[in-house]
């Protein structure tokens, strides 16, 4: 979470005060991510040394009462944030990809049982982000967005160890060809480099 | 009391060389007002256990008991009335008669039960409202999109009487805004006391039960623990 960005998201609607930014940047993040406040008085001294906001008192340094309103550089730099696709490349490790894949060396091992104590757990933070869900009722929209990232991701991890339990019990009955020669191999990572 | 029991329930389709063991000894209970989903790949016995909990189809071993009754001791009239008057099925594809209204839909069950055309409609009107489709009761399926038809097809689950609901793929067709509305309609009615089955393969549904069970190759083979309070995901450095 940046909370440059979300502090000049914050002051685009119009100038306030150190305080109020404080509170309204714990209400916007649907309370889902828990964030250092500390971090927030500290930011905006930055980013008013970077130009990007500007206060109206001078002699009150790092009051909170101070109050911030944002420069048109500010906005430039928010508009182009808001447009710039995060990194979305597949991580160097992915730690559950990694067991099940470990688990398939392991002699002895049943790998669908390790798939579903995998399962399990996710679908057991699904239930829990659902009852948040539930229990808000539609009420907080930045929750509920917030949410439902959770539960898409938590959701395609389940979608990958069912592939996975399918593939692995199909190869238990017709173990796979030998890898051919002639197509490159998988190197330790998949991801499309930027 | 369980509003559902099943006992050591097993299944076998055809015989020798050509048997298919469907559900081998499968224990369950759903209490009332409590949502059980079932989640398993195609082929591993979920549509099976939930034809034989809704007395379609019988156990080649083993005990179903809905609101205690046994099923294997009832005749074949009063499991029809058991049928009617306390089970209520949900199917992927809806299943409403395009002819009749939602209300006259959901009052249909009672009124094939012998309940009077007034009461049923009135019971109808009350299960719509109940379930937020008032505004819906006097429109006709075409004139519904697929997630108001499947949450019709709940409400005329739960009519009258009926505590054990069971879904299959209740929300197979549906994209995910109506699926969510669907399994928010299941968790209304389990509010109010109904004790439901829901079969899926898709966790994000599966994830609005009290308890998933996960079926594979026709066992049970594990379950969800209680769900812990929200305050386990929110605010953790607080």
């Amino acid at each position: 979470m940046s909370i440059r960005h979300a502090l000049l998201a914050l002051l685009s609607e119009g100038p306030k005060y150190g305080l109020r930014l404080r509170e309204e940047f714990e209400a916007g993040t649907g309370e889902v991510w828990p964030l250092n406040i500390g971090q927030v008085y500290t930011t905006l001294q930055r980013l008013e040394r970077d130009g990007l906001i500007e206060s109206d008192d001078e002699d009150e340094q790092d009051s909170p009462q101070k109050r911030f309103r944002i420069t048109a550089e500010g906005e430039r730099e928010l508009a182009d944030w808001l447009r710039t696709p995060p990194d979305m490349s597949s991580p160097p490790r992915d730690e559950l990809v990694i067991k099940v894949l470990v688990a398939l060396l392991v002699p002895g091992t049943d790998v669908r049982e390790v798939i579903q104590a995998h399962r399990r757990y996710l679908v057991e933070l699904m239930q829990q982000w659902t009852r948040i869900k539930d229990a808000d009722a539609g009420r907080d929209l930045a929750l509920g967005l917030a949410v439902d990232a959770e539960l898409f991701r938590l959701d395609a991890v389940v979608r990958w160890l069912d592939a996975a339990d399918g593939r692995i019990k199909r190869a238990a009955v017709e173990p796979p060809r030998a890898a051919r020669d002639d197509l490159p191999r998988l190197k330790r990572k998949t991801g499309v480099t930027r | 009391m369980s509003m559902l029991e099943l006992r050591k329930v097993s299944k076998v389709y055809g015989l020798g060389a050509t048997e298919v063991r469907a559900l081998q000894d499968v224990t369950l209970e759903v209490a009332p007002g409590s949502m059980v989903a079932v989640m398993g790949p195609s082929g591993s016995g979920k549509s099976t256990l939930l034809t034989i909990a809704g007395s379609l189809e019988e156990p080649t071993s083993g005990q179903v008991l809905v609101a205690g009754h046994d099923l294997a001791t009832m005749s074949r009239n009063d499991k029809a009335r058991l049928r009617r008057r306390s089970i209520g099925y949900v199917f992927q594809d809806f299943n409403l008669l395009p002819g009749l209204t939602a209300a006259e839909n959901v009052a249909l069950p009672l009124e094939l039960d012998g309940v009077s055309a007034r009461k049923a409609r009135e019971a109808g009107l009350r299960a719509l409202t109940d379930l937020g489709l008032a505004d819906r009761a006097s429109n006709y399926p075409d004139q519904l999109s697929g997630g108001e038809r499947q949450r019709v097809a709940i409400a005329r689950a739960v009519v009258g009487d009926r505590h054990l609901l069971l879904a299959d793929e209740p929300s197979g067709a549906l994209d995910s805004e109506n699926g969510e509305a669907v399994m928010r309609m299941i968790h209304t009615a389990c509010k109010r006391g109904v004790a439901a089955v829901v079969v899926t393969h898709d966790a994000q549904l599966a994830s609005w039960a009290d308890r998933v069970v996960f079926i594979r190759d026709g066992r049970i083979v594990d379950q969800t623990m209680p769900v812990p309070g929200p305050e386990s995901l929110l605010g953790q450095d607080r």
